[in-house]
């Protein structure tokens, strides 16, 4: 009997993986345990193990191949005596099928999707710098943080595993190779103090970029942001500024549960003294953490660790920047306007573009970019022409972003509606762990399309 | 050492009467209702603040706890100012927007006055972080209550300061009480500054009643921490006569405990030595005390008569 070896999942958000080393070759005999290859994933690269034995009769895959697919079979062991089924005949792509596993509905994307959710933004399109590359989150994040340290020696960057490790999720990537180690900081586990340290710094006139491995462990630090960070400047009189920012991925990664998936928008969005930015796209992740960095203020940046992997067209120029406090429109439409933010941009856009194929709606977008400042002149301009609203977001409902835009709709533009706003958001409980409730939990197309037709008053 | 000079004899006692007369006159205004919120005077540790300030150089930079009257005016900013902020006015150092527990003067490199107990420990090794980032040989004074003594950021920020060999000068002003509650039932292991040696920082602890004791460990501390070793721990021992704040009984102590610390009073043993090395004569000093009076009734009075901040000042400073 013959055994497939697949391409493991060797991370919570790894959909594929490259085939880094091969560390066996065929006829090789291998044992449980033994090394049989190096794994690149959206991570690190990592070695991998052999679970069944056997002898290696085929390796599927040569070393170097990328983007390979989570559990595909990239090499085949088995008896070499018995008669082999002659695998490579069967169309992998049909053996894959059979054996998939669904990992996380929300982290693939099928081909049609992808299409529609790839499609730029018509101002992304018409940048005439717009590079004809593609490049990944991740990357324009680390490209961008390199371009300012390179023109201000007053930036650098702190946090856990930024520096040897190459960062969590690679975001420093290099980093620490170009600026040296006075610049790229590990810091110990110890958010309170290095956070405390980092104002401090700004305080006295450096530009710290900080990292936080993931958001959630910004709630250990929570009060050198809040009460240190935001407040020092007004209760200062306006003397002491604190130019610093704080990033990192925030919200739900995949069944990571609850302690690791949260979103925490309308937490720092509350705050005055407080900037907070949530890029959706490579495009605007430059633009932004640009402003972020040259801003005099503190900055709350919240990526997003799902979208790391996101590849898009930049404007490479390296005084490209996007201003903080300026929503983008996605998309125009006249039937009704969907404003959404981060990693729910995309399940919007999927959301316009069934609207119109099975309702014959005509959707406008609004990606916020900034929460605070809100750019509400945007909001209230859309809401004037579509008259009707939806928010979509991760973050939990109570006093949500959404919230306050439905305030802010009601207020201004009362006479403008002919529906109520009504709030998309996540469950109102912690983040479960079970793949099917995280599914639940999460915000998803068809609850943006329910929430479209209540707006619009179709059955 | 470098010996004191007359002159620095005349500029402790001057100081350190400067803090006494400054607190005495912000109860007063307290009580009159011209202070309002929380405020933390500072008579009885005055010897701390002035001894260090004998070891500073200006470029160094302060940052302290809420308690921070006497600090500011030990770095030699304006009696007039620091009381217009405790009565809420716009000429106060932080425009009448801080209050008494956080003021800040950016160009005498007073770093603050900060009111969440422990906080401003992580922001001192930050702002030492800057100066040896910059290449600058100054040092950062951080001070630290005892009560934040079991705050979880200082230990933090000790490691960090420690690891990344940082110019922080932490010191502890022990005054025996975190608020109501007495060290011995608030911090297992009464030795404060032993709890630097976890991560190799050396520490003393020192007599806070008397200035020339102060000035002794500081200067020795200061050097080592600005010749590049790291951080140092000074744990002074020292007294508040008041309460932990203005509505304070302080019914946790005795009387008789308050009164053996005044037999020590600060104030005291400098003019004590004055007198004893012939420095100033007794009218001298009458003198420095009559002018010391007449500067802080003055300053209370600019202080009553400076306007509150414009309304229009509540949205200003929170974006740069």
């Amino acid at each position: 009997m013959s055994t497939e070896i697949l391409m493991p999942a060797l991370s919570p958000t790894m959909t594929e993986g490259n085939l880094s080393k091969w560390l066996i070759k065929k006829g090789d005999t291998v044992k449980a345990g033994d090394l049989i290859a190096e794994i690149e994933t959206d991570k690190a690269t990592m070695e991998v193990e052999a679970v069944d034995e056997g002898v290696v009769l085929d390796l599927l895959f040569k070393e170097g191949e990328a983007n390979i697919p989570v559990n595909k079979a990239i090499a085949i062991i088995g008896d070499p005596n018995e008669k082999v089924e002659v695998k490579k005949e069967v169309p992998i792509e049909k053996v894959i099928e059979e054996k998939k596993i669904e990992k996380n509905i929300e982290t693939k994307i099928e081909n049609k999707k992808a299409d529609i959710i790839d499609t730029p933004s018509p101002k992304i399109e018409e940048d005439r710098n717009l590079s004809s590359e593609e490049i990944t989150m991740r990357q324009a994040l680390r490209d961008t943080m390199a371009e300012e340290m390179r023109k201000d020696n007053k930036v650098f960057i702190l946090g856990e595993e930024v520096a040897e490790y190459q960062g969590a999720y690679k975001v420093t990537q290099g980093l620490l190779q170009e600026f040296g180690k006075e610049r790229v900081l590990d810091t110990p586990i110890s958010e309170h103090g290095f956070t405390g340290l980092a104002v401090g710094a700004a305080f006295k006139g450096l530009r710290p970029i900080l990292e936080f491995m993931t958001f959630n462990f910004s709630m250990q630090a929570i009060d050198q942001i809040i009460n240190s960070a935001a407040k020092t400047l007004y209760m200062s009189g306006g003397q002491i500024n604190c130019p610093i920012v704080f990033r990192g991925p925030n919200g739900a990664a995949a069944q990571v549960a609850a302690q690791h998936s949260q979103d925490f928008s309308s937490w720092y969005s509350q705050v005055p003294g407080l900037k907070v930015i949530a890029p959706s796209t490579p495009y605007n992740a430059k633009g932004l953490l640009r402003s972020a960095i040259s801003d005099p203020n503190p900055v709350i940046f919240l990526e997003n660790e799902i979208l790391y992997g996101l590849k898009g067209p930049v404007n490479n120029d390296i005084n490209f920047s996007i201003p903080i406090g300026k929503a983008n429109i996605e998309k125009e439409g006249k039937d009704l306007t969907i404003v959404t933010y981060s990693i729910m941009l995309q399940k919007s856009k999927e959301a316009a573009f069934r609207l119109k194929e099975e309702y014959n709606l005509d959707t406008e977008i609004i990606d916020l970019q900034t929460l605070r400042p809100l750019d509400t002149e945007t909001i209230l301009n859309s809401v004037k022409k579509t008259n009707r609203l939806i928010t979509v977001e991760e973050s939990w409902p109570f006093g949500s972003v959404g919230s306050e835009i439905a305030n802010i709709v009601q207020r201004d533009a009362f006479d403008y509606l002919d529906s109520p706003v009504i709030k998309v958001n996540s469950a109102d409980v912690p983040m479960p762990y079970a793949l099917s409730l995280e599914k639940l939990y999460l915000p998803q197309v068809d609850d943006i399309i329910n929430a479209a037709k209540k707006v619009s008053y179709i059955k | 050492m470098k010996k004191l000079q007359k002159a620095d004899y005349i500029k402790m006692y001057s100081y350190m009467l400067k803090i006494r007369r400054f607190e005495e006159r912000a109860a007063q205004l307290y009580g009159m209702g011209k202070i309002g919120g929380f405020c933390h005077l500072y008579i009885g540790q005055e010897a701390v603040v002035v001894g260090i300030l004998m070891t500073i150089d200006k470029n160094d930079s302060v940052v302290t706890t809420y308690r921070d009257h006497g600090h500011m005016i030990a770095r030699g900013l304006d009696p007039k100012r620091i009381m217009a902020e405790l009565t809420g006015r716009e000429d106060g150092y932080s425009a009448g927007k801080g209050g008494s527990m956080h003021m800040f003067s950016k160009e005498n490199n007073f770093y603050g006055g900060h009111g969440i107990v422990g906080a401003q420990v992580p922001i001192g090794t930050g702002i030492a972080f800057t100066h040896k980032y910059k290449g600058e040989n100054n040092i950062c004074r951080t001070y630290i209550g005892d009560g934040a003594m079991n705050n979880g950021q200082v230990f933090e920020a000790f490691n960090l300061a420690a690891l990344w060999k940082l110019p922080v000068l932490y010191i502890i002003e022990n005054n025996k009480y975190g608020m109501g509650t007495s060290v011995d039932r608030a911090a297992a292991g009464l030795d404060l500054y032993k709890r630097g040696e976890a991560f190799g920082i050396p520490g003393e602890k020192v007599d806070g009643m008397n200035v020339f004791s102060v000035i002794e460990a500081a200067d020795k501390a200061g050097k080592y921490v600005r010749e590049g070793n790291g951080p140092y721990i000074i744990e002074v021992q020292t007294y508040r006569y008041r309460g932990h704040s203005m509505s304070d009984p302080a019914k946790y102590r005795t009387k008789e405990e308050l009164d053996n610390y005044k037999q020590t009073d600060p104030i005291e043993i400098v003019k004590a030595e004055i007198l004893k090395k012939k420095i100033a004569t007794n009218d001298e000093i009458e003198k420095i005390n009559k002018d010391t009076l007449e500067e802080i009734k003055n300053a209370a009075e600019f202080a009553t008569n400076s306007p509150f901040p414009k309304d229009s000042e509540l949205y200003t400073d929170v974006y740069l």
